[in-house]
């Protein structure tokens, strides 16, 4: 079938075009050349639109075991925004932690078709998957949780081969079926159950003896060498510690021009100026992110409102636990191969904390020059909601709007930030560049977040509202594949996304050092530790699609 | 004699098979390092069986047909029937929902769309837990974290053994252990009369029992955490349970490295036993701040884990929500099956149980449907009857551990032919 979207404004970064009227033609979910002669089977007047590709989310907590205990934990929450069945569409709920269905039918409401879930602890991955398939509409993918299992710490502190470290990242990745490798507080995690409450970028775990700057440099190595796209994720030490900048700048300066990847920032940017003793470091971050062309980040962005953080950090999640909002924070030790930790929050406009949170990640999108190395989150459900991020997008394209809405927030909170001095406003090709395109290139997405031809036909059609909040709320249409799924802002057809994985190259005598490891101090057997790509795509949950990966390369 | 050789999974001589890296589906800690081995459709569970596994997997099943009313019929017909009285009933009742995770989503979607009642059978038990980690949240382990790294355990009024036949060997005694915390260097701590005698056996390091009633265990945490705070307590004898018992526990909870603290709700089968778990959950908090202490919260037979967390995350809940709305309206105390049943609330109930023959729906006189493994002794009210294959015995599947963190693939050990729980719901859906 031959579909002709005709007469938009198109913006379309990756293939360096922006905002020219174009014609695009989808056949068989697949963009092709333009076939003016063709008679097309479907055509769309886009007279007066703006197309851009569906919109990549590179780190979005939406599958697996912590967010269900977030569900589980927050029923108060979900009260708010329950929704009913349609003809089309599943009951669930909304809000901070929706519910698997929910969490598909909104992004794409929202012209998102794809997702990634940074935080899969391999221990965990089954489930994870499973709740992924449970999200429709979006295509999805997960990043594997490494830095603080046992096997790999044990490695790092016995001095093993880096080869054999390499095999064992590159085992763990098809295992756990992961696109990418996230790391979160290197090391502490595992150094928490050991009872040690911080782990600084050099501080030595008490029992093996490796720092997180170790940790991190080895895994960015591995990743690099075994031609993985994405580079390693990194959710660094001390997370919401005032003065946490410190810590940041010094890991983005240890990578030593090794590719990273440096999450929620703004979270990790803090100083210690003023007299709470807290401050921002967002030009300081900025100022090092603009000159080390090594290095993305994304933001983190806290908005104000209910929600619930949930990470696999779960030395600073306890630490955050007596600010939990409603009390009742959760806290776990997972497998020897990581942990997490649920603590329900509430950001509030007039709390001088979080409204220099807030103004802190806006400073840190508007400070670093290079959208290409900037993606656009709030580190859902952890900032806040993914629900915000149109207006958030209006808060970056709209100086006077984002003033109106600075002379709301705490008054100390207002003298201690810049943001009214930077005049920064983001452009339509800028946003695509932070929702599509960059997070496609970030991933190794090779047909996605793009409109060019042999790109999936993932498109996005909006309103060209000068209102960029309204705009980016509700799309006119969006289509998956080449159907359309959402118009004006409503799923009209559910369809089932793709998983992404990638798989490195590794060698397969990693598996008996493994199986005798498992073997003796596990409760799994190795075998049963690997998820098969039949357990995915069973029952209609969408196909595997193996992104590439460079030839792996020796050290 | 032909042989063949599946890798990793079975090994086939002639007309026998051996399956290895089995998952066991009858109690909550999924064992997978069983060996079964099938001649024709009987089982034997040739390696790391326990009583249980055994049980389970050696059952001969008794020839099973579905039927209506009694009377053998058609499976389509079944389904048909089955299709009428879900589709007729104001408010069906779909409880037991001892499955698998295919089985539970399927469960889910015909609820929703029937405007129906979700509910486990033990979610009586389970709620203990929910309510306590809904109020004041908690700190948990998991079974691999606690096999490694717990120096002091203590097990708070349950018999663990009779629940997980292998949780000595496999966690709380380990032979090997990450971090050198192998068994001699452990400590057990039993709060509870009667429940020592695994943990005796096991050959830990140390051996405390503070006998007393389950329904005092509490009251002992209670004046534990006392003591911990550095409060006075005078005259104290919960049960039998002395000052100077509490004081030796606070002064190895003081000791510990990692403590676990073990417990599984159904063990505490008295009114308004979240206040024990409180009490547990509470002990780990005032810990917390100065050492390292989690929970372990064990049970979970009967798909019990798996039904919670699919519930959770297709809903938000963990079960007791009602679609009658359309939306998923959770009400724990209102949606309570058992309660329903029990106050004439609904008017067709939905039973299924795949794993064990004693599984049996309540009485009621309301219509029921059960789903069940072959050798049920169905109750007068059954309308309809299904006979379906367990998961991990007879087709494969997925089951979430009682942890509610690591999930388990469940292999078809090929026992029967008959259909999983998910295949009948979606076709009975599939006939609405």
């Amino acid at each position: 079938m031959l579909i002709k979207l005709t007469g938009g404004k198109v913006y379309d970064p990756a293939n360096k075009v922006s905002g020219e009227i174009r014609d695009i033609y989808v056949e068989d979910g697949k963009i092709v050349a333009p076939r003016p002669d063709a008679k097309p089977d479907q055509t769309y007047d886009l007279k007066g639109k703006v197309v851009m590709a569906g919109a990549i989310d590179p780190h979005t907590h939406i599958g697996g075991g912590k967010m269900t205990i977030a569900r589980m934990l927050l029923p108060e929450d979900h009260l708010g925004d329950l929704v009913a069945r349609t003809d089309v569409t599943h009951a669930g709920c909304g809000h901070a932690v929706p519910s698997t269905h929910l969490a598909g039918y909104r992004y794409a409401e929202m012209g998102y078709t794809a997702c990634f879930e940074p935080a899969m602890l391999p221990a965990n991955a089954r489930q994870a998957h499973m709740e992924l398939g449970d999200t429709p509409m979006v295509d999805k993918g997960a990043f594997a949780m490494l830095g603080s299992d046992d096997y790999f710490l044990r490695q790092l502190s016995e001095k093993q081969d880096f080869e054999a470290i390499k095999d064992y990242v590159a085992w763990i990745m098809h295992a756990s079926q992961a696109i990418a490798v996230k790391v979160v507080n290197p090391g502490g995690i595992s150094a928490f159950k050991f009872n040690q409450r911080k782990l600084d970028l050099d501080e030595e775990h008490v029992y093996y003896k490796v720092t997180p700057r170790q940790i991190i440099l080895n895994l960015a190595r591995a990743l690099g060498e075994l031609g993985v796209t994405h580079p390693l994720h990194i959710h660094g030490c001390n997370l919401g510690v005032p003065g946490n900048i410190e810590s940041t700048l010094d890991t983005i300066r240890a990578a030593e021009g090794l590719r990273i990847h440096m999450t929620h920032t703004q979270f990790m940017s803090y100083g210690t100026e003023g007299d709470k003793k807290f401050s921002s470091g967002a030009a300081r971050l900025a100022e090092l992110v603009n000159k080390s062309p090594n290095i993305s980040i994304d933001v983190g962005q806290v908005m104000f409102g209910q929600t619930c953080t949930a990470s696999g950090d779960s030395m600073r999640q306890y630490a955050i636990a007596k600010s939990a909002h409603p009390k009742k924070p959760v806290v776990m030790d997972i497998e020897c191969d990581a942990g997490c930790g649920v603590v329900p929050m509430r950001y509030r406009d007039k709390s001088f904390v979080n409204a220099l949170q807030w103004a802190i990640g806006l400073e840190t999108f508007l400070l670093v020059d290079d959208p290409w190395r900037m993606f656009l989150t709030t580190d859902h459900p952890n900032g806040a909601p993914f629900y915000t991020y149109p207006h958030l997008i209006r808060l970056l394209m709209d100086k006077s709007f984002r003033d109106d809405a600075f002379q709301k927030i705490n008054t100390d909170a207002q003298a201690a930030s810049i943001l009214p001095t930077i005049t920064r406003e983001y452009t339509l090709d800028e946003i695509a560049i932070m929702t599509r395109a960059g997070p496609a290139h970030s991933l190794g997405l090779k047909d996605r977040g793009h409109l060019g031809v042999g790109a999936a036909g993932d498109i996005t059609v909006y309103k060209d509202d000068p209102n960029r909040e309204a705009m980016f709320a509700t799309p006119a249409m969006v289509f998956k594949d080449g159907e359309l799924v959402v118009r004006d802002g409503k799923v009209v057809k559910v369809v089932q996304g793709a998983t992404h994985v990638a798989r490195p190259e590794y060698d397969k005598g990693i598996e008996k050092p493994l199986e005798d490891y498992f073997d003796r101090f596990h409760t799994v057997r190795m075998e049963n530790f690997k998820l098969a790509d039949e357990e995915i795509v069973k029952g209609d949950k969408g196909a595997i699609i193996v992104q590439p990966t460079k030839e792996r390369a020796a050290a | 004699m032909p042989t063949s050789t599946a890798p990793g999974s079975s090994r086939e001589r002639a007309n026998t098979k051996l399956f290895e890296d089995v998952t066991c589906p009858f109690c909550g800690i999924l064992c997978d390092d069983l060996e079964v081995e099938r001649s024709g459709d009987i089982l034997e569970v040739v390696k790391s069986g326990c009583g249980k596994s055994k049980a389970g997997f050696e059952r001969k099943l008794p020839p099973s047909s579905p039927q209506i009313r009694g009377k053998d019929v058609p499976l389509a017909e079944a389904v048909a029937e089955a299709a009428k009285l879900i589709g007729e009933a104001e408010l069906p009742l779909f409880g037991g929902l001892a499955t698998d995770v295919e089985g539970m989503r399927a469960a889910m979607a015909l609820a929703e769309r029937s405007g129906g009642v979700v509910d486990h059978a033990a979610s009586q038990a389970q709620y203990r837990n929910f309510k306590v980690l809904q109020s004041v949240g908690w700190t948990m382990s998991t079974l691999t974290e606690t096999r490694n790294r717990a120096d002091l355990i203590i097990i708070a009024g349950t018999d663990v053994a009779a629940l997980h036949h292998r949780f000595f060997e496999k966690i709380a005694a380990p032979r090997e252990s990450m971090f050198g915390v192998t068994a001699k260097k452990r400590t057990i701590v039993v709060v509870g009369k009667g429940l020592d005698k695994a943990a005796r056996q096991a050959g830990v390091g140390e051996l405390v029992t503070l006998p007393c009633k389950p329904e005092r265990v509490g009251e002992v945490i209670g004046a534990l955490r006392a003591r911990l705070r550095g409060f006075r307590l005078n005259k104290v004898d919960i049960d039998g349970v002395k000052l100077a018992d509490i004081d030796a526990l606070a002064d190895l909870c003081r000791k510990a490295a990692y403590g676990v603290v073990v417990w599984a709700p159904p063990a505490f089968d008295f009114p308004h036993a979240e206040f024990t778990v409180d009490q547990l959950a509470g002990l780990i908090k005032d810990l917390a701040p100065i050492q390292r202490f989690a929970g372990l919260t064990l049970g979970g037979s009967e798909g019990a884990t798996t039904a919670a967390s699919v519930a959770t995350w297709l809903s938000g809940y963990p079960m007791r929500v009602s679609y009658a709305s359309g939306v998923p309206d959770f009400d724990p105390y209102r949606c309570d099956i058992s309660r329903m049943l029990r106050e004439s609330e609904g008017d067709l109930l939905v039973w299924i149980g795949s794993y064990s023959p004693d599984f049996v729906p309540p009485a009621t006189k309301i219509p029921t449907i059960v789903l069940g493994t072959p050798g049920m002794k169905l109750p007068k009210s059954t309308d309809v009857f299904i006979p379906i294959g367990t998961p991990g015995v007879d087709h494969a599947g997925r089951l979430i551990r009682v942890d509610s963190v690591v999930s388990l693939p469940l292999k078809n050990l090929g026992r029967a032919e008959l259909p999983p729980v998910a295949d009948i719901v979606s076709a009975i859906e599939a006939a609405l």
